[in-house]
């Protein structure tokens, strides 16, 4: 995302919010693991909050959540 | 006294009559030690994500109770020395939610969501549409992609 303001693609990319934010928001559990495996990648790892758009606190408490799930061998460490 | 929730693996060698024998047992310290156990949960024989002491498979199963950090302690070093227990993991909660967890309806879809993505940056847009197109269909059709 180098490309200035002026030199943006013509369509209009919305700004991403944080999806644990706001009244409908859900609530971060290590069990549910559906809900985590949209935030690692292929390879097992935790996508960057810059990438999701999660806000910090909550990236935090997403990655608490993930790390407790790898530990109960809910999700790997490294998939291959 | 204070919440706790427990979820601890079994071995899959045992039984199912094994595994409800051994959260008994569980149960059974915590109520010594004047606590009480809100929730018992039997997640079933799940496929864990990377094998543990050789295992490939264990019982999940879950407790919610309230009780002093005493019991809680005596309960992990009793978890600790039995052989049939390969993990266990204890946290503090600030609530007891009687709802049944996420453990339990997320019993069977693990394997169903293989495809993920490596690649984030340019096309992370059109991830994030999918995923949103996945929620939407998921209550409807079950477990179709």
């Amino acid at each position: 995302m180098t490309d200035a303001p002026t030199t943006r693609k013509p369509f209009f990319r919305r700004r991403k919010t944080c999806p644990f934010q706001g009244p409908d928001a859900t609530y971060i559990d290590y069990k549910d693991v559906k809900l985590l495996q949209k935030f690692i990648t292929e390879r097992g790892k935790i996508i960057p909050s810059r990438i999701s758009a999660v806000s910090l606190k909550k990236q935090r408490e997403l990655a608490q959540a993930i790390k407790r799930a790898r530990f109960l061998a809910l999700m790997p460490y490294v998939m291959d | 006294m204070a919440f706790y929730e427990t979820v601890f693996i079994a071995r899959q060698e045992l039984s199912a009559a094994q595994v409800e024998a051994l959260a008994a047992q569980l149960t059974g310290i915590i109520t010594q030690g004047q606590g009480e156990v809100a929730k018992t949960e039997f997640c079933g024989l799940r496929t864990l994500a990377y094998s543990i002491k050789k295992n490939r498979k264990g019982h999940y199963v879950l407790f919610n109770s309230d009780a002093p950090p005493a019991a809680i302690q005596e309960m992990e070093r009793q978890m600790r020395l039995n052989e049939d227990i390969l993990r266990f993991l204890t946290l503090k909660l600030e609530k007891i939610d009687s709802n049944p967890s996420a453990l339990m309806q997320s019993k069977h879809s693990r394997d169903s969501r293989e495809r993920r993505h490596d690649s984030y940056g340019e096309n992370d847009r059109r991830e994030v549409l999918d995923d949103a197109e996945i929620e939407i269909l998921a209550p409807g059709t079950g477990d179709e992609e």
